[in-house]
C-alpha cells in the first residue's frame, strides 16, 4: 500500500487486538478458551478456531477456519500467510461493534509465524486489526516427550509472548523447574505463568501488547531493568519472578548471555542469543539489521531489541518475526538510563560469532 | 448534472444489485433492503458474507455467517436454498438454469434448480466461484491455480495452475479467458484455448474488484489509485499491451469498479467514498459523488445504464441518477 494513500475514516479508527492462541492437545487451550469466553470481564471476544471441537460455548462470534498456509510470491520460503485469517478477519470486520477483540486458536501442530506474519503482511488486515501476543500453552508434563518429538513445540515456545506452563499440579517440584528452565532456555523474553487447569489472569494473556512498538519490551522480562543493582522487586513489581527459590536457578535473568545453554531435555534447535552494546552509528546499524533480517530472516523466529543511537535524544525500538523488520522512536532515554543497545534474537542456526561480531562493528 | 438519492444504512454493504430494475442493498448484518416505492427491507442472514444478482436479475443469491445460501426475491421473501452447518458460507455464483453455486471451506458446491446438491472438495480452501458464459461449467479459485469443475457431468476437472494464493475469479464474456484476483498484488489470467497464462501485476494494493466492459472488450480493475482497465479485444488478451488508467487521485485509493452495461464507462468508488464516471475513449470524468464517510464497497448499474446504486463500508448507499 502506497504511504501517499490517506487514511480513511475508518482505517484511522482503532485497530481490534488479536490474541494468538498456541499449544499442544492436551496443553490445555480450550479449558483457557472457555474461561476467556465466559468469565465476566466486560469484554466480547470473536474466537477463530480450527474445529468447533469441545468449546462448550454457543457463541455466533466463533468461527470455525480451515488452517490455510499460503506462501506469497515474492520468492522468500519464510513469508506465509494464513490465507483463512485474512478472509475470517476481514469478514468480522465488516461488522465491527459486537466484539473488543479477536482470539486465534492454532492447531496444536501449528507454527505460529503464518498466523502472526498475517498481521503484518496483509494490507487490509493490518489497517484493522493489530497483533497483541502470542500466548503458547505448555502442558508441564509432556513438554518433555513434545520437544523430542518434534520441532513444532519449541517453536512454538520460542515465538511466544506469554508461556502457560499448565497442569504443573502433575508434577514434582524438581521437574517443575527443569521444564521451566527449558522454557527459559528456549525463550528468555517470553513472561512464564505456572498454571493448574489454565487458570491465568486473564489480563496476563490478554491485551499484552507485545507487538506494539510502544509497549513491547516495556512487558518483556528480558528487557525490564531487573539486573539494574539498584533495583529491588516490590509488590506492585511486574516482573517475572520465579516463585520457587532453589537456588541452583538464580531469582533473576541476570544472565542474558547465557540463555542459550542447553538443558537436560532441551537438545538446543532454538536458542537465543543477546547482543549487548552502547551507542550505534545508524547508517551501520540500520543496513545490517536490514541485511541480516534478510538473511538470516528464514531462522529467526523472533527479535527484539532497544537501541541507542548516537546523538539521538529517543529509544528506537525493534522488533522482528523471520524477514519482517519494524523500528520506531519509542519515548526519550530518562535521565539516568543507560544508553545501550540490546538485541535478542531467537531462532535456529543463528550464528552467535558472526552476528556478534557484525553488531559490535556497528557501534558509533 | 446528476443527483444523489442517498439511503443512510448501519452496516458495511457487501453487494448492490438491481433486481427487476428495483435497486438492493445486501448488508453485512445480513438484512437486505431496496427503494421500491418507499424503503423496504428483509433480514437474510445472521452476518451476510457474499451476494450476487442470479442471471436474469430477478433474485439476489446470498451466502452467511450462519451456513446458510439464500434467494432473495424483489418482493421481499427469503428463500432458502442450501444450508451446511454452522460453518461460513464465504462466496456464492449463479449459473444457467437456475444453478447457483457456493463454497464453505475446502469444498464448492453446486445447487440445481431442482434441489440436488453436487459437492466439490478441494485438498484447500475453495475461494472466489464463476461459471462460464455458456456451459455448465464452474470455476473455483484456489491456491496454486483454479480449477474447472463440470456440475451437470462426470467430466473430470481441468487444472489450470500459476503458484501463489489465487482468491477470487471470472470468466470473461466470450469465455475466452479465466482471470483471477491473488492474494499478492496482481491479477493472473490464462487463455482457455490453449493454457497461455496472462499476468497482470504492478498494483499498489490487493485488486478486489473487477468488471467486464460491455461485450468484454475491456476489464477495470481496483487496487490503485486509478482504475486500472486492460484490454482485451486482441485474440492474446491484454498481452504485451499498457491498461488505461481511468480516474488517477493522488490521495485515495480505487476501491470498486463497475462497468457501464453498452457505453465504454466505468464507475469508479474510492476510499474516501467518491464516485466517478470515467470514458474510456477520452479518460473525460464525471463526479457522481462526493467524498462520503468510508470506502465504496459495491456498485450497480441499472438496465438503462441511467442510474448507478452504490454502498459504503459505513452503511452509506444510494442511487445515482446520471441525467439528474
Amino acid at each position: 500500500m502506497s504511504d501517499a494513500q490517506t487514511a480513511t475514516p475508518s482505517e484511522t479508527a482503532a485497530q481490534i487486538p488479536v490474541t494468538v492462541l498456541t499449544g499442544y492437545l492436551g496443553s490445555g487451550k480450550t479449558t483457557l478458551l472457555n474461561r476467556i469466553l465466559t468469565e465476566d470481564h466486560g469484554k466480547r471476544y470473536a474466537v477463530i478456531v480450527n474445529e468447533f471441537g469441545e468449546i462448550g460455548i454457543d457463541n455466533d462470534l466463533i468461527v470455525e477456519s480451515d488452517e490455510e498456509i499460503y506462501e506469497m510470491n515474492n520468492g522468500c520460503i519464510c513469508c506465509t500467510v494464513r490465507g483463512d485469517l485474512v478472509r475470517v478477519v476481514e469478514g468480522l470486520m465488516r461488522r465491527p461493534g459486537r466484539f473488543d477483540a479477536i482470539i486465534v486458536e492454532t492447531t496444536g501442530l501449528a507454527d505460529p509465524a503464518p498466523v502472526a506474519q498475517t498481521f503484518f503482511m496483509d494490507d487490509d488486515v493490518r489497517a484493522k486489526t493489530k497483533l497483541d501476543a502470542v500466548v503458547a500453552l505448555v502442558d508441564a508434563k509432556h513438554l518433555p516427550l513434545r520437544l523430542k518429538d518434534s520441532n513444532e513445540a519449541e517453536d512454538q515456545i520460542a515465538f511466544a509472548d506469554v508461556v502457560v506452563l499448565n497442569k504443573t499440579d502433575l508434577v514434582t517440584p524438581e521437574e517443575l523447574a527443569t521444564v521451566e528452565a527449558t522454557v527459559r532456555a528456549i525463550n528468555p523474553s517470553a513472561r512464564i505463568h505456572r498454571t493448574e487447569r489454565a487458570g491465568v489472569a486473564l489480563s496476563d494473556v490478554l491485551d499484552r501488547g507485545a507487538f506494539d512498538l510502544s509497549r513491547a519490551l516495556d512487558n518483556d522480562p528480558h528487557f525490564l531493568d531487573h539486573d539494574h543493582p539498584d533495583h529491588v522487586c516490590g509488590p506492585d513489581c511486574d516482573h517475572d519472578h520465579h516463585h520457587h527459590h532453589d537456588h541452583d536457578h538464580h531469582g533473576h535473568d541476570h544472565h542474558h548471555h547465557h540463555h542459550g545453554e542447553a538443558s537436560p531435555i532441551h537438545d538446543a534447535g532454538v536458542k537465543s542469543i543477546s547482543l549487548r552494546g552502547g551507542e550505534m552509528d545508524p547508517k551501520k546499524f540500520l543496513p545490517w539489521i536490514e541485511k541480516t533480517t534478510q538473511m538470516d530472516g528464514p531462522n529467526i523466529l523472533r527479535l527484539k531489541g532497544i537501541v541507542a543511537f548516537a546523538d539521538d535524544p529517543d529509544r528506537f525500538v525493534v522488533q522482528g518475526v523471520h524477514m519482517i523488520l519494524e523500528g520506531d522512536h519509542q519515548r526519550a532515554w530518562k535521565e539516568g538510563e543507560k544508553r545501550e543497545t540490546r538485541l535478542v534474537f531467537i531462532g535456529r542456526e543463528l550464528d552467535t560469532e558472526r552476528l556478534t561480531r557484525t553488531f559490535e562493528a556497528c557501534q558509533a | 448534472m446528476p443527483t444523489v438519492a442517498p439511503l443512510d444504512l448501519d452496516s458495511h454493504a457487501i453487494t448492490v444489485a438491481w433486481l427487476d430494475d428495483i435497486p438492493h442493498f445486501a448488508l453485512a448484518d445480513g438484512v437486505v433492503h431496496r427503494l421500491d416505492h418507499g424503503h423496504k427491507w428483509v433480514e437474510a442472514h445472521d452476518g451476510l458474507l457474499t451476494a450476487c444478482p442470479d442471471l436474469s436479475e430477478t433474485s439476489l443469491v446470498t451466502g452467511g455467517e450462519d451456513g446458510r445460501v439464500m434467494a432473495v426475491s424483489t418482493d421481499g421473501t427469503a428463500t432458502q436454498l442450501a444450508e451446511i452447518g454452522r460453518k461460513w458460507v464465504t462466496s456464492v455464483a449463479a449459473g444457467p438454469q437456475g444453478a447457483v453455486g457456493f463454497a464453505s471451506g475446502r469444498t464448492a458446491y453446486v445447487r440445481f434448480a431442482d434441489g440436488k446438491l453436487r459437492e466439490f472438495p478441494h485438498p484447500r480452501s475453495a475461494e472466489g466461484l464463476a461459471f462460464a458464459p455458456k456451459g455448465m461449467r464452474l470455476a473455483v479459485a484456489r491456491y496454486n491455480g483454479a480449477t474447472l469443475h463440470f456440475p451437470a457431468t462426470d467430466g473430470k476437472p481441468v487444472e489450470l495452475e500459476w503458484a501463489g494464493a489465487h482468491t477470487d475469479v471470472s470468466f470473461s464474456p466470450d469465455g475466452k479467458f479465466l482471470i483471477t484476483t491473488m492474494q499478492e498484488n496482481a491479477l493472473h489470467g490464462w487463455k482457455l484455448a490453449d493454457g497461455k497464462h496472462m499476468r497482470m501485476a504492478g498494483y499498489p494494493a490487493k485488486v478486489k474488484s473487477f468488471s467486464w466492459s460491455a461485450k468484454g472488450k475491456w476489464l477495470a480493475t481496483s487496487g490503485a489509485p486509478a482504475a486500472v482497465v486492460w484490454p482485451f479485444q486482441a485474440k492474446d488478451g491484454p498481452m504485451g499491451k499498457a491498461p488505461l488508467e481511468l480516474g488517477t487521485r493522488g490521495d485515495t485509493m480505487v476501491t470498486q469498479v463497475c462497468c457501464h452495461r453498452t457505453e465504454e464507462i466505468a464507475a469508479i468508488g474510492y476510499a474516501d467514498g467518491m464516485v466517478l464516471a470515467a470514458r474510456f475513449a477520452d479518460q473525460k470524468e464525471v463526479l457522481l459523488r462526493r467524498a462520503g464517510k468510508g470506502a465504496i464497497t459495491a456498485l450497480a448499474w441499472d438496465r438503462e445504464g441511467r442510474r448507478l446504486a452504490f454502498g459504503a463500508e459505513t452503511g452509506e448507499c444510494g442511487v445515482v441518477d446520471i441525467a439528474g
